[in-house]
């Protein structure tokens, strides 16, 4: 007991240069050129079995007693993730993708011990066809500019001396000592950093508010309740640097004169929470938050809350009335949060991925960060690139660079030789941008100017094979169960949308239904106390701007174009590709494919729901959509 | 058949309840307002939000039953009913609603008779469809308690549920 109240008392860092002699200690206590096998951590790699990948590694070390050569490290997300589990060879940085249990043993005898590559488990290039040995050579990182997420892939986010050697808290301690809280506000004024959650209002702006708004108690909100579908990167950031979230809203914190601060965080990140909640551990016994920080007298807490599940909880005025332990019904906002939100006091909330921003800024300056960017939207984004693409992930990258270069260079573009039919930006608040857009410049005012938004980051491709209306649809169901039901706009507008919708899609549309959907989008944007109904029609509006022939195809000629709405599709089979192996017959569920093995299959029209089961279990393409 | 109760036994389910509530609620006794994170932790323990808890929690913490109840209902997180042996989750952000997402529901409503939110006769499972698990790269996505599947098809979900008894 009283050794570890010694060890926990000698952890605590009572200055600045307290900190930096434990960086210089842990850095000399580390080799740079020893050899690390680094494996992605995230929740995809997960997905695809990194787990068992570490514990085999480390078995297969154990074993071979290989433990002074050779270290392992499990990081956070790196990005990549269509390609997981990733594992990078330091401090060379060989990058094998898709590695499976099988493959250990192989890094093991070839890589570790031998020095060679292991060929088969490099990246191919797509185009080149290439082998590519190097991390930093996959043209997926080649044209990123990480600066958020610079660290994700090397350090561990349960260690935090992993953060402390990479010069983490360097921007506290700075921020502790050497600035007035105006200062600390000046920097980030000058920065143009904007909200990355979704608005993109001036970060400086609102703290500039909160810092003058009176009251004793003030508030400082970590917003990871990543709400938009499709959209990714604040969990990444929260598994895999969490400390660089922590020093962000500790030196918010100090520059308002909040001693308090949440995390609201998604219950559906388990791993978030369990990261997050060990860097706060971890931070508390170093003396970097809690009493006294750093020596410098400034008091902070944070304290993490897990969502239940509701996305109208992204809103800040419904994110603090849930951590008030109330329903999540936003409020109209008079007055700014800044000046009086929770528990009716001055509350700063920014995104998560706002708050990793601001240590960089107050490090680097905030000349450094305008730098990048464009001129009203300055910095880098992390957009999660999916749907249908070839490389999947997430790409972080500086404001400005077009769509295509995105989706095209760093994406890989549509995968099994389809053609690209939009992007969807922005989650349900966002719009679908076509392919005469795709030179546009990502900035949050060009992407506004499109019908769309920057929102969160979530950027969905879309091939020849989706249908808008169906999208369109797809987005105003989703809103639907969302809204709060709080404001009659939005809840009975959303419905009334949904009707019409679904009505189209089921090719019982008529003309007036697009000017009466117009009209409602009009009522939403007007009349509804939030963001989520105020831009619930976007995804209406924005697909009917640009598709508006595929609308007028399913109201009119009752077909769906992509053959993706059920009733207007009709199933049968190739007998010519058909080889008779029954397959959908099994599938079926009403019995209506019927068929002898190794003959051709038929399928019987009054008998099929059209749920497309046959279709998708068929590996001959012998079932034809129309 | 006859059938014999032994009261011992009962009494001490019961106590073991009891008791467990008790300090849950018990541990949130001066963080009130954390009451999300409090009903997270009895469906953890319980797998939904048992009535009588509700009506404990409101009277040991002094909230309002409409209050517990509204929150309770509010968030898409909680059950007020009981839930299956296994919880299939499916995601259907739209990366996965792009990839497909729909049709493993309409397959699970088909072979196994539940929509959404539903749960089967024999409790073996309860299926649930989420706006977004945030694990875009690797869609469509299903969940079977908390075990992620990625890349799924129809034939793999056969699979996949099959293990589950």
């Amino acid at each position: 007991m009283v050794e570890q109240v010694r060890k926990l008392l000698e952890k605590k860092l009572e200055s600045p240069e307290g900190l930096e002699s434990l960086r210089q200690s842990i850095l000399a206590k580390r080799d740079p050129r020893r050899t690390c096998i680094s494996v992605c951590g995230g929740t995809a790699c997960r997905a695809s079995g990194a787990e068992a990948v570490v514990d085999a590694f480390l078995d297969e070390i154990e074993r071979r007693e290989l433990q002074v050569q050779v270290s392992l490290k499990e990081t956070g997300c790196h990005g990549f993730c269509e390609r997981g589990p990733l594992v990078v060879i330091e401090p060379d940085k060989i990058f094998y993708q898709q590695v499976k249990l099988e493959d250990v043993e192989e890094i093991i005898d070839q890589t570790i011990i031998a020095g060679k590559v292991v060929e088969r488990l490099l990246y191919t290039d797509p185009v080149t066809k290439e082998k590519i040995t190097y991390e930093p050579d996959v043209p997926f990182y080649k044209k990123q500019t990480r600066i958020i997420f610079s660290t994700n892939g090397t350090i561990d986010p349960t260690n935090i001396e992993d953060y402390i050697a990479v010069g983490g808290y360097a921007a506290l301690a700075k921020a502790l000592t050497g600035m007035k809280p105006q200062q600390i506000v000046d920097e980030i004024k000058q920065s143009g950093l904007r909200g990355r959650g979704g608005g993109g209002f001036p970060t400086g702006r609102k703290w500039q508010s909160c810092l003058e708004a009176k009251g004793k108690v003030k508030y400082v909100i970590c917003n990871a309740d990543e709400g938009d579908p499709g959209a990714y990167q604040d969990r990444s950031l929260l598994e895999g640097n969490p400390h660089s979230i922590l020093e962000g809203m500790i030196i918010g914190a100090r520059a308002i004169g909040a001693h308090q601060g949440y995390i609201y965080v998604r219950n559906e990140y388990p791993l978030a929470v369990r990261h997050a909640r060990i860097a706060i551990e971890q931070a508390m016994d170093y003396g970097l938050l809690g009493k006294n920080i750093l020596g410098s007298g400034f008091d902070f807490n944070i304290t993490i809350n897990k969502g239940g599940g509701a996305f109208v909880c992204g809103e800040s005025s419904a994110l603090m009335a849930s951590l008030e332990g109330k329903v999540g019904e936003p409020k109209a906002k008079y007055v700014h949060m800044a000046e009086k939100g929770l528990w009716e006091s001055p509350s700063l909330l920014n995104n998560v991925k706002t708050w990793a921003n601001v240590p960089l800024i107050i490090n680097k300056g905030a000349d450094w960060f305008s730098k990048l960017g464009t001129a009203g939207s300055k910095g880098t984004m992390i957009f999660s690139l999916v749907g249908n693409i070839t490389n999947t992930g997430l790409v972080e990258v500086p404001m400005g660079i077009t769509l295509r270069d995105m989706i095209f260079d760093i994406g890989g573009g549509i995968p099994d030789g389809k053609k690209f039919k939009a992007v969807q930006t922005g989650g349900p608040s966002g719009g679908c941008i076509p392919e005469q857009f795709l030179d546009t410049p990502v900035d949050f005012d060009e992407l506004t100017k499109l019908g769309s938004m920057m929102g969160s980051g979530g950027m969905i491709v879309m091939d020849e094979d989706t249908c808008m209306v169906d999208v369109a649809r797809y987005f105003i169901e989703f809103l639907k169960g969302e809204s709060c039901g709080k404001c009659t706009p939005c809840r009975e507008g959303i419905n009334r949308m949904s009707e019409i919708l679904s009505n189209i899609t089921r090719g019982k549309g008529s003309p007036e239904d697009l000017d009466t959907l117009q009209d409602l989008a009009e009522v939403l944007g007007a009349g509804a106390l939030c963001a989520l109904g105020q831009t619930a029609a976007n995804p209406v509006l924005s697909t009917i701007r640009y598709f508006k022939d595929e609308y007028l195809a399913h109201i009119n000629d009752r077909k769906c174009p992509a053959g993706v709405c059920r009733e207007l599709v009709r199933f049968s089979i190739d007998p010519e590709k058909c080889q008779g192996c029954l397959r959908c017959i099994k599938e079926c569920p009403t019995g209506a494919v019927t068929g002898e093995k190794k003959q051709p299959h038929t399928i019987n029209q009054d008998m099929c729901i059209s749920c497309g089961a046959c279709y998708d279990v068929c590996k001959f393409q012998a079932v034809i959509k129309r | 058949m006859e059938v014999t109760l032994d009261f011992s036994k009962v009494k001490a389910i019961v106590e073991d309840y009891t008791e467990k509530v008790d300090s849950l609620i018990d541990s949130y006794a001066d963080k009130k307002e954390q009451i999300i994170s409090l009903l997270q932790d009895i469906q953890a323990e319980f797998n939904y939000l048992p009535q009588d808890v509700l009506v404990k929690i409101s009277q040991k913490l002094d909230i309002p039953l409409s209050q517990v109840f509204s929150v309770a209902t509010f968030f898409r997180a909680f059950s007020l009913k009981p839930r299956g042996r296994h919880v299939v989750t499916v995601c259907l952000g739209t990366a996965c609603h792009v990839k497909g997402g729909q049709r493993l529901v309409d397959k699970v409503e088909r072979d196994y008779g539940i929509k959404p939110g539903e749960t089967t006769e024999d409790m073996r499972f309860t299926l649930e469809a989420v706006n977004c698990l945030g694990c875009c790269a690797l869609g469509p996505v299903v969940v079977v308690d908390g075990k992620y599947e990625s890349k799924m098809t129809l034939e793999k979900l056969d699979r996949v549920l099959k293990q589950y008894k």
